[in-house]
């Protein structure tokens, strides 16, 4: 009988073809799916073609995904020449899931590209993490790889998935396989149901605050209990995502009819294996959280453990607030900042990002209860117009700050309230800007007093999200 | 590899993440065409606030305003080093500057896999904060053989702990390097 196993163990143990890993053991795993962006993809492209030959063909086209989405709105030619790198790739290599911004030219001089003026009639997608579990990317026991550290996202899904740089990218394009260190995992209980004034923000904050941005280096964060079971799959992402804020090597969720009732909806693959902590299983840390006593979080400046509650930090003047990311810009993310604001208006300027053309469709589709709207009624993408918001396209936009000309980039020294997941320093934009990351509920109730807001003054009830990002 | 780097050391601070090493807004550069790739070298290190920059004093720039090398060759980190984004053009740009190695407490692992597999940089882990026992300037030897620093300037030698599973790759010159000596590829 093979020793007790976790999550991250087993999935591990398949692909390598072993019946058991343990921890540290060096392995050379099979990986199911390699996920690459505009600002990685290049780069992976060109240590691919060094290394295996202008001719060589990846080592299975339909298992590279390529999902152009971080610097899509900006005048810069640089920009527009990385995806048409990507395109002649595609082209050549005959990857199908690829997702075109198809209104960037990539001539030069081209300038600011025009947004796609209807969602659904795009090609484009939008952020990585968001569009990879929509176009059916994303499976229980697989191993997904992506050049982005918020590949860890993906964990929400019962699967492993992590981040590399581009040359473990071009290894894995032209083998299908890369290596890995087995890592310990971390155990993370979380008790009771989740409260209405609190998201899974909330929880990884503290957590992150706990055990700080070093605190589960090489480890992998397994998140369980009836509190991650109440979680949305949605909000679940917003916890795996942010493992690597925490230095993580990936983040866990258990796999339950939340998640299998989205990836039979949408998976590309009929197949695919659920995985479960065998009793016995051996944690490195071990923690137990009780969902009715924790609060609401802020990570203050310039650090993701850099915690507080944030009625803490009412007395704390904010110039701007931001919505959006893999981390916060999901319909169900938009759908909560959409209650509080509805019928108010913001205080201090505020960016909405949607995390995918499919968000930004659903947030034109759907009222604020997430049901398709009714005549008459307002979309949260109206009810967010009307309270004042300032809302761009899909894409990455500022959370990376990315180039000047970005959406909502921090150009100043200013103070903003984000959604996102990092704030180190200049991460938003400018060095001494100050980044404030918050749940939605925060952002939203910071946005509508211009200072930092524990939003329980404004939830007293759940809020509804109806049908929105379950399948 | 060569045994030992002697250089300057350029000394930085805890949890020094990959938008420190290489902001954002530079990532469009091309990293295979020569005069883009330059363009890594110059701003290598340019997001670290200024008073972090180059401990203990602060507002030393690791490239000076127009150029595009580094007078540094080993970077002194402290705990949590490469944290944050998954770019390679973090060890990338730092190595394009002519760094060869860095000495941190521990390394966040996608940029220390990256300074391995792309053969950038040697990534060792010391035994001790060195943080505040280096000045940036000083005259520092890395022997990663030996797995010792021992810092001229000063006549102190300090243990470097082993590189472990990955010296042959770093040995090698990196992944690809490593596979195809190991009859992999």
């Amino acid at each position: 009988m093979a020793r007790p196993m976790t999550i991250t163990e087993k999935i591990l143990a398949k692909h390598a073809g072993k019946a058991d890993v343990k921890p540290g053991d060096n392995v050379w795993i099979d990986v199911d799916v390699l996920m690459t962006h505009d600002v990685c993809g290049p780069g992976t492209i060109g240590i691919f073609k060094r290394e295996f030959g202008e001719d060589a063909k990846v080592w299975d086209p339909d298992r590279v995904v390529i999902i152009p989405d971080h610097y899509i709105f900006t005048a810069d030619d640089k920009c527009h020449r990385n995806i048409q790198i990507l395109r002649d790739f595609v082209t050549r290599q005959g990857i199908r899931y690829y997702y075109d911004p198809d209104f960037v030219n990539a001539n030069e001089g081209s300038g600011m590209p025009s947004p796609y003026r209807d969602p659904t009639k795009t090609n484009y997608k939008g952020v990585c993490h968001k569009a990879l579990p929509e176009e059916g990317h994303l499976r229980p026991g697989e191993v997904l790889l992506g050049t982005d550290s918020h590949t860890c996202t993906a964990g929400a899904f019962g699967q492993f998935a992590t981040g590399v740089g581009n040359t473990d990218a071009a290894f894995t394009l032209g083998t299908g396989k890369t290596w890995v260190k087995v890592p310990p995992t971390m155990k993370f209980v979380f008790h009771g149901e989740i409260p209405p004034y609190l998201t899974a923000k909330d929880l990884i904050l503290a957590v992150i605050g706990q055990i700080s941005v070093s605190g589960a280096t090489y480890k992998s964060m397994y998140f369980t209990g009836e509190g991650i079971a109440s979680l949305t799959l949605e909000d679940r992402m917003t916890l795996t995502n942010m493992a690597i804020e925490a230095g993580g090597k990936n983040g866990v969720c258990d796999v339950d009819d939340k998640t299998l009732n989205y990836v039979k909806a949408r998976s590309t693959r009929p197949e695919w294996e659920v995985f479960t902590d065998d009793a016995g299983a051996a944690y490195d840390y071990e923690f137990e959280w009780d969902l009715g006593v924790m609060e609401p979080m802020v990570a203050k400046p310039h650090s993701p453990d850099n915690k507080a509650t944030a009625r803490a930090c009412e007395d704390t003047k904010l110039d701007r607030a931001y919505v959006g990311s893999c981390t916060g810009g999901k319909i169900t993310d938009m759908i909560m900042v959409a209650a509080l604001l509805d019928g108010q208006q913001v205080k201090i300027p505020t960016f909405v990002v949607p995390g995918s053309t499919e968000v930004h469709a659903d947030m034109l589709r759907m009222n604020i209860r997430g049901e398709d709207k009714k005549l008459g009624e307002k979309s949260i993408y109206e009810t967010l117009e009307a309270a004042g918001c300032n809302i761009g396209p899909s894409s990455c936009a500022a959370c990376l700050g990315g180039p000047k000309d970005t959406f909502g980039r921090l150009n100043e020294a200013i103070n903003c309230i984000s959604t996102t997941n990092r704030n180190f320093p200049g991460r938003m934009g400018d060095k001494n800007a100050g980044v404030f990351l918050a749940s939605p509920l925060t952002v939203a109730a910071s946005a509508l007093t211009g200072h930092v807001t524990d939003p329980r003054e404004f939830v007293s009830e759940p809020i509804v999200t109806g049908s929105a990002g379950l399948v | 590899m060569s045994k030992t780097i002697r250089g300057k050391a350029y000394v930085l601070g805890d949890d020094i993440d990959t938008d420190q090493i290489i902001p954002a807004e530079y990532l469009y550069y091309s990293m295979t065409e020569p005069d883009e790739r330059k363009q890594y070298a110059r701003f290598a290190n340019s997001g670290v606030p200024a008073g972090q920059r180059g401990l203990p004093d602060g507002n030393i720039p690791f490239v000076r305003e127009g150029e595009f090398t580094s007078d540094y060759t080993v970077i002194v980190g402290g705990r949590n080093f490469g944290c944050g984004s998954s770019r390679e053009h973090a060890p990338f740009a730092l190595a394009e500057a002519g760094a060869k190695a860095v000495v941190a407490e521990f390394y966040a692992r996608i940029f220390f896999r990256n300074c391995v597999n792309g053969g950038f940089l040697i990534p060792c882990e010391t035994t001790q904060r060195l943080v505040e026992e280096v000045t940036t300037g000083d005259d520092v030897e890395l022997d990663a053989d030996a797995c010792t620093l021992t810092n001229h300037t000063t006549g102190k030698t300090y243990e470097l702990k082993p590189l472990g599973d990955v010296k042959p790759i770093i040995e090698a010159g990196g992944v690809f390097a490593y596979a195809k000596q190991a009859g992999m590829l």
